[in-house]
């Protein structure tokens, strides 16, 4: 065993979770700010530390922009009361929540989040798999017993209702998205991520080559994280927030960290399937210098911000689908959709290559 | 440590398979279907042992991410009761006991035809994912297209009998 790539590999793992877990608090804040924008309020703007809240310019801007407003809902979610109800099935109350969140950050794992660092063999990947997409499919497929767990061990009619909508909802969408993303590799030749991205660097990004496969993965990403267009495991109006009714306090927010998680993780997949991952038109060699490798991650950093903002723009601006309707988008129009894709881009690629 | 992790997932794979079957604990059908789970995801780790990683990753897609979340389904959706309460079925336990009769004899029979393990036990399909496509499409075209048309069968059954009025 190669004692410095475990160690670089558990200082990747332990950078990438708190880099995570600091986007989530802030894409909750980001969340609130555009949601008040869009509907015309002010948002969260109260929240202040003691002593830097009072810090005459700067301290203030920072409360209203609510950038301590993490802090306080973290702490709201850690104090208070853990409630149980009696007539729960125990273990999988309690197991439910971890199940939801693990998947989301195991994604993250083959996800390259930029070219290398310092050393060329230092590459920024947690784990360079040659099947890469396969096994973040395979991942993301396991995040949906976190949520029929939840409704099954919650033992009551809402949150069993939500659990079986989401089972049924999740694999039909990931049917759509597996399909999707076939193009891509047709196209590009390899599964593994950071060839991939190779290939957008001299090639140019997917997006232009696969247009539709994109639409449909962006469309089923938002079914897979139970986002709006698509909650209804957790439709307020008709579930009382399905899965979750019964939950509360850090098992509560441990559900909500797993959606976020799962928006990142969708984000950065996207950045890397479509969007040329670290590259950027004018930077398409690996780094040699530390400082481009920094700047590769940040590049990358910020293509996954403006993803993550539509994520939340089309929450605010669109209505929920009704039941029926989201199963007849899944399975009659992008199945379909999605094999026609394939095979255009199939008889295309076999037509140009003779 | 190769086979430290092979014994650890071997082991893992039995006790989730033993448990599946036969829990002292619990006879709540979704237990054991959450067992299931667990067994077909520490042989997606045998897989990985292997140097299998495509065939790893496709169990664990298909089978954990897509078969047992369909069981799932199908159980929360029948009455739970009464399978709980269901002891012994003769039947059963004969049916059972011929096919893994039948099954241990192909095992023992593979097992005694293939080669004994030489020296150089390393695996060869390094990253399978090309020679396993090439494969499949080439040598084994027709086994693969059959298998494709049963499922396809089988699916149309589905459909049929799903149809409330026949004409």
């Amino acid at each position: 065993m190669d004692w410095n790539f475990i160690f670089f590999s558990a200082v990747k793992i332990v950078c990438v979770i708190g880099a995570v877990l600091t986007m989530f608090a802030y894409s909750v804040l980001a969340e609130r700010k555009i949601s008040a924008f869009i509907q015309d309020r002010v948002g969260p703007n109260r929240a202040a530390l003691p002593l830097i809240g009072s810090v005459p310019v700067v301290g203030r801007f920072l409360t209203r922009l609510g950038f301590w407003q993490p802090v306080a809902d973290g702490l709201k979610a850690i104090l208070k009361e853990d409630f149980t109800p009696s007539y729960v099935r125990k273990v999988y109350f309690w197991l439910a929540p971890a199940i939801a969140l693990i998947p989301s950050f195991l994604t993250v794992a083959v996800i390259p989040f930029g070219s290398t660092l310092g050393n060329p063999n230092n590459k920024m990947v947690i784990a360079d798999l040659d099947v890469g997409i396969l096994y973040t499919f395979g991942i993301v497929s396991l995040g949906v017993y976190g949520i029929v767990l939840a409704g099954y061990a919650a033992n009551s009619k809402y949150p069993f209702l939500g659990g079986i909508r989401s089972s049924a909802q999740m694999i039909s969408y990931e049917i759509a998205m597996g399909m999707s993303v076939v193009p891509l590799f047709l196209i590009a030749g390899n599964l593994n991520l950071g060839k991939l991205i190779e290939y957008q660097a001299h090639h140019g990004w997917l997006i232009c080559y696969a247009p539709v496969s994109f639409f449909i993965f962006l469309v089923s990403a938002f079914a897979e994280t139970n986002r709006l267009p698509f909650d209804l495991p957790e439709c307020e109006t008709e579930l009382v927030a399905g899965y979750n009714t019964e939950y509360s306090s850090m098992k509560f927010a441990l559900f909500f960290m797993g959606e976020y998680a799962n928006m990142i993780a969708a984000s950065s997949m996207m950045v890397v399937l479509f969007f040329g991952g670290w590259t950027f038109p004018g930077l398409t060699t690996p780094a040699d210098a530390l400082a481009t490798g920094l700047l590769h991650i940040g590049i990358f950093i910020g293509k996954m911000l403006l993803l993550m903002l539509v994520f939340i723009w089309v929450r605010w601006m669109l209505p929920r689908f009704r039941y029926d309707q989201l199963m007849d988008l899944g399975w009659r129009r992008f199945i379909p959709l999605a094999l026609a894709n394939i095979l255009v881009c199939a008889t295309w690629l076999w037509w140009t290559m003779k | 440590m190769q086979d430290l992790f092979f014994y650890l997932f071997a082991f893992l794979t039995l006790l989730c398979a033993f448990l599946v079957v036969a829990n002292p604990f619990s006879r709540d059908p979704v237990t054991s279907a959450m067992f299931l789970v667990l067994t077909i995801v520490s042989m997606a780790g045998l897989f990985v042992l292997l140097h299998a990683f495509f065939l790893a990753a496709v169990q664990i897609l298909v089978y954990a991410g897509a078969v047992m979340v369909l069981f799932l389904f199908v159980i929360m959706l029948l009455d739970l009761k009464e399978e709980q309460r269901r002891r012994f079925n003769g039947f059963g336990v004969v049916t059972g006991v011929i096919s893994i009769a039948a099954i241990a004899a192909i095992f023992v029979k593979a097992i005694f035809e293939s080669p004994a393990p030489g020296g150089d036990a390393t695996p060869t399909l390094e990253g399978a994912t090309k020679p396993l496509g090439r494969m499949l499409f080439n040598d084994y075209v027709l086994p693969f297209e059959i298998l494709s048309v049963l499922l396809l069968v089988a699916m149309v059954g589905v459909i049929l009998l799903s149809k409330k009025d026949l004409k």
